[in-house]
C-alpha cells in the first residue's frame, strides 16, 4: 500500500482505513480500534474484520474472513457491502482470506458471523459510497447534497451526468477519511434493495461443476497421502507395532509411531502410514497390528444402569424458585415423565482431513477445513513446539461444520506427520475414523414432574436432569444453564443435577444443548397440557404471557414466531383425518427466535413428515435464499439426527459407517414453508437457532398422527420408524 | 499394478493403477479429478457417485481395471462451463449448503432426467435416494429437478 491514513472514532468501536494501492485499487478497511495487547500497540497493528476493494476495472472485490461451511456467510456478508455501497451484485467478487490476527474472531461457530459482522459490513460499504460520492462532488464542484450513488455510478441530481466509481478511486484516495458516527447506516428492510433478496451462493459455480474447493481437493507437487491409526478406545497409547511389514508394502513411504499425549482434544497416540496414494496408505493400514495399552472401558449399558440409580436421588439443587413442595401439595393435578437423548456424532460428509507442508526453514503451511483456524495454529503451535509465526494456515471450504470442525486433532496430526516426512502430505480420515474420534453430544436423561393449578397453568415444576461429566463438572455440551425456560415462566421451579463420570470425547453440536433438550422440554409441555384439557397452541402462548421474575426469552416475539407457524399451518382451522397430526414446538437461542408446525402422517408405526411451517424472527433476512436454506436444513438434520445414536462398549463407538448410522434420504425429507418476521432489529444468525425446535414439533406431531408419545431417542427406541 | 486407460469425460487416460484401487481414488489421486468426493468407502452416501455408460454409479467400491472400455463422466465432465440445466436449476434454486455431495447428486439427476424427461415426487425420490445430504437440501433438490425439467422441455428435451 502506498499511501494510508486512519481515523478512530470514540463514538462507535469500529473504524476505518482507506488506502490506495500501486495498482490503482481503492481499499477500505474496517476494523476494531483495540489494539488488545500492549505489544500490538508498539507494532501499530490493528484489526481490519473485513476489507473491500475497487479495482480499477469496476470490480468490488470484498475478502471474506470467516470460513465457509455451508452457512453462507461468504455469501451474504458481501450483499450488506453492495447494498450500502449501491453497487451491482455481478460486480461483485468474494476473496477467502487466510487466517491473519489482523482480522479478530475467524469462526464458525455461535451463529455469530452475522451479528459480528453487520456494522463493520455496513461501515465499509457506506464509507466508500461517501468518499466516492465526495469525489465526484470535488471534480464537479458542485456540493455533495446534489450527488447521488446510483449502481456503481456517482449522479448530479441536476443535471443528469454521471461518472463511475472506478474513475473516481484517485480522488476519493485523498479526501478526508469520514467519521464513522456520521455515516448514516440503512439499518431496516424497508430501506434494502439487494439484502432480503434470493441470492445464489458465490461457490456454486465451482460446487456445481465440482472445481477444487475442499480441504481434501488440495494438491501439490509432491504431495503424499496419510491414514493415522488411533486406539478405538478413547486414550489407549501404542505399544508395539509391525511397522516394518507395513513400511515394506506397496506405495509406502512412511509407517511410524507418534507417541500424542493424554488430551482427547490434541495429538493422540497413534500410527502414521504415509503413501503415494491415499488407497495404498489405507491398504498397508489394513495390515498393521497393533497392541495398544488401553484403560477405559466406558459403556452404554454402564452408562444406563448409573442414570438408572440416580433417577430418584436428589442430585444437587441448580435453581430454586417459590416454594416447589408446596405447590405440588396444593396442585389440581401432577403430571410426570422422564425423557432421554442418546449421544450422536456430527457427521460431516466431508470426513476430517488437512494438509500440511513442513518447509526446511522451519515454516509450516497448511490447508484446512476448521470452523476455529486460530485454535488450531496455537494447537499446532504448543504440541509442535514451533512458534505460532512459523505457521500459515490456508482456510478451505468446509463439508459441512455442526461444531465439530471447532476441534482441531486432524490439523495438529496432519502437521505432525508433514514435520516428519518433510514432503507436502495430506492427512485423509476414513468415514470410520470420523465416526470412532468425534466429539459426540453427549446424552442426557431429563425427569419431569409439573403441578398444575386451577387455571391449568404450571404453578411448580421439577427438573432433574441427569448429565455426563468429568471429575464433578459437566463436560463440554453436557450442561444446562438454570436462566433457560420453564424457569422464569412458572412461579415455583427446581433444578437439580445428577452426573455420569465419562471418558468418551464430547463437544458442541450444532446449537450445543439447546438442539437436545427443547425436545424434552417441548414434548413435556405437551403432556402437560394434555392432562390439563388445553390446546398446545393456547397452553404455549398462555405460558409465554407473563414472567416470574428476569423472563428467560423475549416473550412477545417468541409468541409472535408460534403464531405465525400456527397461522400458516392452519392450526385448529382445519379437520385432519385420523392417520394425520400436527404438533408444535418454540424456542429461543443463539439470537433467534424459531417457532415450528410440523404436520404427520402415519401408517401404522411408519410416520412421514409431509410439511414442515416456520416462524422465524431473527431480525431483517439478509440473504433470503442463505436464510431459507438454513431453516430448511436444520429441519431435515432435526429428523435425520432424531433416528440415530452413538452407542460405546469397551471404552469405543460401535457404529462405524452410514449403514449403521443411517442419516435421513431424500424420500424421508419434509417440505419446509419458512415464514420470517422481519423488524428493524440487529439482524442474528440462523445457523443454529432453527434446530432446536425441529424435533419436539415433529415429535408432538407423531404423538397426534400416532397417540405414541416418544419418550426416548431416537424414534425407533418408541417404536417409530421415518 | 495393472496400465489401464479410462475414457473420462470424452477424453482417454492412460494410469497404472493398483489392481484393486477404486475408481475413486484413482480419480482423486492419480488424475488429480477432486471434483468426485469420498464420504463412506462402503458404497452407503453416494458422494462419489460418477456416471458410467449414462449411469450413475458409486465409484468408491469398483476398481477402477473394470472401468476400461466404458464412458465415465465426472461432475467435472458434465458441462464445465456450468449451462447443463441440472446445473442451471441447481444455481438458481441455490441448492448447496457446504456443497460436498452435490456433485454426486447433480450427476444422478442428470441421468433422472435423461431416462425420464418429467419424473414425478416419487421418481425424483427414488432416483435420489442414493445420494446422502447431511446438510438438508432435499427440498431443493427436488425443486431444483423440476426446474430443470422445464429447461430440459424448453430446449427440445435434451439432458
Amino acid at each position: 500500500m502506498t499511501e494510508s491514513k486512519s481515523q478512530d472514532t470514540l463514538s462507535r468501536r469500529s473504524f476505518l482505513q482507506v488506502s490506495m494501492l500501486a495498482t490503482g485499487a481503492l481499499v477500505i478497511g474496517v476494523g476494531c480500534n483495540g489494539p488488545t495487547r500492549a505489544n500490538e500497540m508498539q507494532d501499530g497493528l490493528w484489526k481490519p474484520n473485513l476489507y473491500v476493494r475497487i479495482d480499477a476495472d469496476g470490480t468490488i472485490t470484498i475478502v471474506s474472513k470467516n470460513p465457509e461451511a455451508g452457512q453462507g456467510v461468504k455469501t451474504a456478508f458481501p450483499m450488506v457491502v453492495a447494498e450500502c455501497l449501491e453497487v451491482d451484485w455481478k460486480d461483485v467478487r468474494v476473496e477467502q482470506a487466510p487466517l491473519d490476527d489482523r482480522y479478530g474472531r475467524q469462526v464458525v461457530g455461535g451463529s455469530r458471523g452475522t451479528p459480528d459482522g453487520w456494522d463493520d459490513l455496513r461501515i465499509a460499504g457506506t464509507a466508500a459510497r461517501h468518499l466516492l460520492t465526495a469525489a465526484a462532488a470535488k471534480e464537479w464542484r458542485v456540493a455533495i447534497s446534489e450527488c447521488e450513488a446510483r449502481d456503481g455510478s456517482i449522479v448530479h441530481t441536476q443535471t443528469g451526468k454521471s461518472v463511475r466509481y472506478e474513475s473516481l478511486l484517485s480522488t476519493a484516495a485523498d479526501l478526508p477519511v469520514p467519521d464513522v458516527a456520521d455515516l448514516d447506516l440503512k439499518s431496516r428492510p424497508s430501506e434494502f434493495k439487494l439484502l432480503g433478496t434470493f441470492v445464489p451462493g458465490v461457490d456454486n459455480p465451482k460446487i456445481l461443476t465440482g472445481q477444487s474447493l475442499f480441504g481434501c481437493d488440495v494438491r501439490l507437487d509432491g504431495m503424499l497421502y496419510a491414514v493415522f491409526e488411533k486406539c478405538l478406545t478413547f486414550g489407549g497409547k501404542v505399544r508395539q507395532a509391525n511397522l516394518d511389514e507395513v513400511r515394506a508394502l506397496p506405495g509406502v513411504t512412511h509407517a511410524f509411531i507418534v507417541n500424542g499425549g493424554d488430551d482427547l482434544t490434541g495429538l493422540l497416540p497413534g500410527i502414521a502410514v504415509v503413501a503415494k496414494t491415499w488407497w495404498q496408505a489405507q491398504s498397508a493400514r489394513e495390515k498393521l497390528h497393533v497392541e495398544w495399552d488401553t484403560s477405559h472401558s466406558d459403556s452404554t449399558a454402564d452408562y444406563d444402569r448409573q442414570a438408572a440409580a440416580l433417577a430418584n436421588k436428589s442430585g444437587e439443587t441448580l435453581r430454586s424458585d417459590g416454594d416447589v413442595d408446596a405447590a405440588f401439595d396444593s396442585a389440581k393435578q401432577v403430571v410426570e415423565a422422564s425423557y432421554y437423548y442418546p449421544f450422536v456424532s456430527h457427521a460431516n460428509l466431508e470426513p476430517q482431513n488437512c494438509t500440511a507442508l513442513y518447509h526446511e526453514s522451519g515454516r509450516l503451511e497448511i490447508w484446512a477445513p476448521s470452523q476455529n483456524p486460530k485454535g488450531g495454529r496455537e494447537l499446532v503451535a504448543k504440541t509442535l513446539r514451533i512458534s505460532e509465526k512459523n505457521i500459515h494456515v490456508n482456510l478451505v471450504r468446509i463439508g459441512g461444520g455442526f461444531g465439530r470442525r471447532l476441534r482441531n486433532d486432524f490439523m495438529v496430526e496432519a502437521a505432525w506427520i508433514a514435520r516428519e516426512v518433510r514432503q507436502p502430505v495430506q492427512l485423509q480420515w476414513t468415514r470410520e475414523d470420523d465416526m470412532a474420534h468425534d466429539f459426540y453430544r453427549p446424552a442426557a436423561w431429563h425427569h419431569f414432574k409439573a403441578g398444575i393449578d386451577d387455571t391449568g397453568r404450571m404453578a411448580a415444576f421439577d427438573h432433574h436432569f441427569v448429565t455426563f461429566g468429568s471429575g464433578g463438572k459437566t463436560v463440554s455440551g453436557a450442561g444446562l444453564s438454570p436462566a433457560h425456560y420453564p424457569a422464569g415462566l412458572v412461579p415455583n421451579f427446581k433444578l437439580r443435577q445428577s452426573v455420569i463420570e465419562t471418558n468418551v470425547p464430547t463437544g458442541p453440536w450444532r446449537s450445543p444443548g439447546h438442539s437436545a433438550y427443547c425436545w424434552a422440554y417441548q414434548s413435556f409441555f405437551d403432556e402437560v397440557a394434555l392432562a390439563a384439557g388445553r390446546d398446545q397452541l393456547e397452553f404455549r402462548l398462555d405460558l409465554l404471557s407473563k414472567s416470574f421474575g428476569e423472563p428467560p426469552l423475549d416473550l412477545e416475539r417468541t409468541r409472535n414466531t408460534l403464531k405465525l407457524a400456527a397461522e400458516q399451518a392452519g392450526w385448529g382451522r382445519r379437520t385432519l383425518e385420523p392417520n394425520r397430526g400436527m404438533g408444535l414446538a418454540f424456542h429461543y437461542d443463539h439470537g433467534g427466535f424459531v417457532s415450528h408446525v410440523a404436520e404427520v402422517v402415519a401408517d401404522g408405526s411408519r410416520i412421514t413428515v409431509e410439511k414442515v411451517y416456520s416462524g422465524i424472527d431473527v431480525g431483517p433476512v439478509l440473504n433470503m435464499s442463505g436464510a431459507r436454506n438454513q431453516v430448511e436444513g436444520a429441519v431435515v438434520d432435526a429428523l435425520s439426527t432424531a433416528q440415530v445414536e452413538i452407542t460405546f462398549a469397551d471404552g469405543a463407538v460401535e457404529q462405524g459407517n452410514f449403514d449403521d448410522y443411517e442419516l435421513l434420504r431424500i424420500h424421508q425429507a419434509p417440505e419446509v414453508e419458512c415464514h420470517f418476521i422481519q423488524n428493524d432489529v440487529s439482524p442474528s444468525g440462523l445457523g443454529e437457532p432453527p434446530i432446536a425446535p425441529a424435533t419436539p414439533a415433529i415429535a408432538n406431531a407423531v404423538f397426534a398422527a400416532t397417540g405414541t408419545r416418544i419418550r426416548e431417542l431416537p424414534f425407533k427406541r418408541s417404536g417409530i420408524s421415518v | 499394478m495393472s496400465e489401464i486407460t479410462l475414457n473420462i469425460n470424452g477424453q482417454d487416460y492412460e494410469i497404472d493403477v493398483p489392481d484393486d484401487m477404486p475408481l475413486l481414488w484413482a480419480l482423486r489421486d492419480v488424475l488429480d479429478l477432486t471434483g468426485t468426493k469420498y464420504g463412506c468407502g462402503i458404497g452407503t452416501c453416494g458422494t462419489c457417485t460418477v456416471l458410467v455408460n449414462g449411469s450413475p454409479m458409486q465409484s468408491c467400491v469398483r476398481s477402477a481395471v473394470r472401468f476400461e472400455g466404458r464412458e465415465i463422466i465426472t461432475i467435472e465432465g458434465l458441462d464445465p462451463s456450468g449451462d447443463h440445466p441440472v446445473q442451471k436449476a441447481w444455481n438458481e434454486e441455490d441448492v448447496p449448503q457446504c456443497g460436498y455431495c452435490q456433485g454426486g447428486q447433480i450427476l444422478s439427476a442428470s441421468a433422472l432426467l435423461a431416462d425420464n424427461p418429467a419424473p414425478s415426487d416419487e421418481e425424483i425420490n427414488d432416483a435420489m435416494s442414493g445420494v446422502i445430504c447431511r446438510c438438508g437440501t432435499y427440498p431443493r433438490i427436488r425443486k431444483a429437478i423440476k426446474r430443470a425439467a422445464k429447461y430440459a422441455a424448453e430446449d427440445g428435451g435434451d439432458v
